[in-house]
């Protein structure tokens, strides 16, 4: 897994369910994991408000050095970000297997 | 209502300005747009989050300005569109005002935690009107039932 910390994710991101993400990445960054991997298979739903909670969370890892990485296997989520560009901002798998198991930390697409 | 020369259902919904409601507004707008005989799936996942943040636009505008009016969502569905009204009395903002986007590859991107909703909605609705004044705003969304409206 090496140095990767993954956060699963379900639910609706929304403005009632971002705020719980947010506290979630704040928490796992508090305990010192800069690289994490945010496995959203099993949300449901995303709007802007969770796009800005995941821009929050690349911000502030990438400010201590690390990095996300997201797990979206459904493209009905992923085209929610692909409408903002965002597919070109984070590095988008759709397991968690190939989200830790490949470039190594550090080497931002 | 006269969006639609040959409704298929209207429905109409007045909430208190809650965040907790924004997902029953999605659930029943989809709901509604699913009666629709030619809508296609993707459709409805498009009409869900431009929904979404047009209602949460509403009620933090309300939330924000103290307003306790409730927020009136009318949706008319047809064969081939779905009409979504959302009407607010909070403080207004200005749609023209927002700034672009920058270049995804720019660092500059990642301050962009919000104001993304105003761009999913106009990207994804094939028609987006909104009217903002001081007193309120009034969005109005149409997602025809097929074509989908190109993602870049």
């Amino acid at each position: 897994m090496g140095p990767w910390t993954v956060l699963t994710v379900a639910g609706e991101l929304d403005v009632v369910g971002g705020p719980d993400l947010r506290q979630y990445i704040m928490t796992a960054t508090q305990a010192g994991s800069s690289h994490l991997v945010l496995d959203l298979t099993g949300v449901d739903f995303i709007d802007s408000f969770g796009l800005g909670v995941l821009v929050g969370a690349l911000k502030r890892t990438r400010l201590a050095g690390g990095d996300v990485r997201l797990v979206i296997p459904e493209p009905r989520i992923r085209r929610v970000l692909e409408v903002c560009d965002l597919d070109r901002v984070f590095h988008i798998v759709e397991t968690v297997g190939s989200a830790t198991g490949d470039a190594p930390p550090g080497e931002n697409p | 209502m006269t969006d639609s020369p040959f409704p298929v259902g209207h429905v109409v919904l007045e909430i208190p300005a809650r965040t907790e409601l924004v997902s029953l507004v999605r659930l029943v707008v989809a709901s509604a747009a699913e009666i629709g005989p030619d809508m296609a799936i993707e459709r409805v996942e498009d009409l869900r989050v431009a929904v979404s943040e047009a209602t949460t636009n509403a009620i933090e505008a309300q939330v924000e300005s103290g307003s306790q009016a409730r927020i009136g969502i009318r949706c008319a569905v047809s064969a081939d569109e779905v009409v979504v009204r959302i009407h607010d009395e909070g403080g207004g903002f200005d749609p023209d005002g927002l700034r672009a986007l920058p270049d995804p590859g720019s660092p500059e991107r990642l301050e962009y935690e919000s104001g993304l909703g105003v761009h999913l909605m106009r990207a994804l609705a094939d028609e987006t009107e909104i009217s903002s004044t001081p007193s309120g705003t009034d969005v109005r969304l149409v997602v025809y039932s097929s074509k989908r409206s190109p993602t870049r």
